[in-house]
């Protein structure tokens, strides 16, 4: 079963394993620095000097100078981390959503919302 | 002898901690989920727990990749929240029960469960939010603290089937503890939810119903999906249920659901809430 399971490719999902972890390390460490008020300061005086101080690949680096968060997530970011990065943009996870699935910020919500099951009455009016 | 009074169960969301904040409770958005706490506060009122046994995962503000531990156990005096990167308000501070934490890191050893210790903890929202859902009033918690940490962060993460065994551990040490505690214990986090990803706003209601049904009666039907199958049943986050299938574990063998509430969405998440007690 194990080995079926791990071939089967879940849509639009990559599992933060091993591999994006060790990819992701500075990229992580860099977000993870972002808990401390003062660090989140930093970042905004010099972005491109906070990202050299922490090592990030190029991959990494224009990930962040274009706000590109599937790019991040391919570069090895996980998502825990860089929602301390989305703070700092004043982005909460429903824009975050919203740039990973290209639809706008309603077009994702309405999305959650759709997949509430609906009583009988909602379907009835719907 | 320590009474283990129930287990109590709901989403961690941050944004909820936002909307208590704001004082949001009775907005359309947030009521429908907000609903699901009034029976909680009636029932907490009732059992008198004194202290709270929390399976919940760090998200970045204790633990970073440098050393992540799959389980932990806190054996601290005092725990406390910090900045998550928002600039929030902080929760307020936690009490510890350091002689309970070393006796449950005991029988998990013991049991062969090989388990970080912690004596320095910091605790983000996935265990603030659950309390101040709890205990909304409150000038300082009524309960003292035993956080069990577990990984839902990087892959590997352990089995659901681990979950419930570690959890199940946890309720062999609860019931040979000497003292004269009232014990709640609780599962934060899930249910499906993805934030990561195309996939991103992905929620499975009809899973999250199969672990609800399943929770009380027969937690091992919980068990029988790997890992990968339930990041594709419940979203990558969404294996957040771990913690929920751990502190099923910890509350005993029989159990009875006497509360559930069931909401969608709030913010990405499926948010569900839910009470048991030892049947």
């Amino acid at each position: 079963m194990t080995q079926t399971d791990r071939d089967i490719p879940i849509p639009g999902t990559t599992l933060f394993d091993g591999a994006a972890a060790a990819k992701g390390y500075a990229l992580n460490a860099m977000c993870y620095s972002f808990n401390e008020a003062a660090n989140r300061e930093k970042f905004r005086a010099d972005e491109d000097a906070y990202c050299t101080r922490f090592g990030l690949s190029a991959e990494q680096r224009a990930a962040i100078a274009n706000r590109d968060v599937l790019g991040m997530l391919a570069a090895g970011g996980n998502i825990y981390y860089l929602a301390k990065f989305a703070g700092i943009l004043g982005l909460n996870v429903q824009d975050v959503g919203a740039l990973q699935t290209g639809m706008s910020v309603d077009a994702f919500k309405q999305m959650l919302l759709d997949q509430a099951p609906r009583s009988a009455a909602q379907k009835q009016e719907a | 002898m320590a009474e283990i009074v129930g287990a109590y169960f709901t989403s961690h969301v941050p944004a909820i901690g936002g909307a208590i904040h704001r004082g949001d409770q009775q907005t359309p958005y947030w009521k429908p989920f907000f609903d699901g706490f009034p029976k909680v506060h009636e029932w907490l009122a009732e059992v008198k727990p004194d202290v709270a046994v929390v399976f919940n995962n760090d998200h970045g503000l204790n633990f970073f990749l440098d050393k992540l531990p799959t389980f932990a156990v806190g054996a601290a005096a005092e725990y406390s929240n910090a900045d998550e990167g928002w600039g929030l308000p902080l929760y307020k501070p936690f009490t510890g029960h350091p002689e309970l934490s070393w006796h449950i890191i005991e029988q998990l050893v013991g049991d062969e469960f090989d388990i970080t210790t912690c004596q320095e903890m910091k605790v983000d929202h996935a265990l603030s939010i659950p309390f101040e859902l709890a205990w909304p009033d409150a000038a300082a918690w009524p309960v003292k603290l035993v956080p069990i940490h577990i990984n839902t962060v990087q892959h590997p993460l352990p089995s659901a089937k681990r979950c419930l065994a570690m959890g199940r551990s946890v309720h062999r040490a609860l019931a040979s503890w000497t003292g004269a505690e009232r014990i709640v214990v609780i599962g934060t986090g899930g249910l499906s939810h993805q934030l990561d990803g195309k996939r991103a706003g992905f929620i499975n209601p009809d899973y999250d119903r199969f672990c609800m049904d399943h929770l009380a009666s027969d937690p091992d039907a919980l068990t029988g999906h790997s890992i990968r199958e339930m990041v594709r049943l419940a979203g990558t986050q969404g294996v957040e249920i771990l913690n929920w299938i751990a502190a099923r574990g910890a509350l005993g063998e029989c159990a009875r659901e006497i509360h559930r509430n069931y909401h969608i969405p709030i913010s990405n998440t499926a948010a569900a809430t839910m009470l048991l007690e030892t049947a």
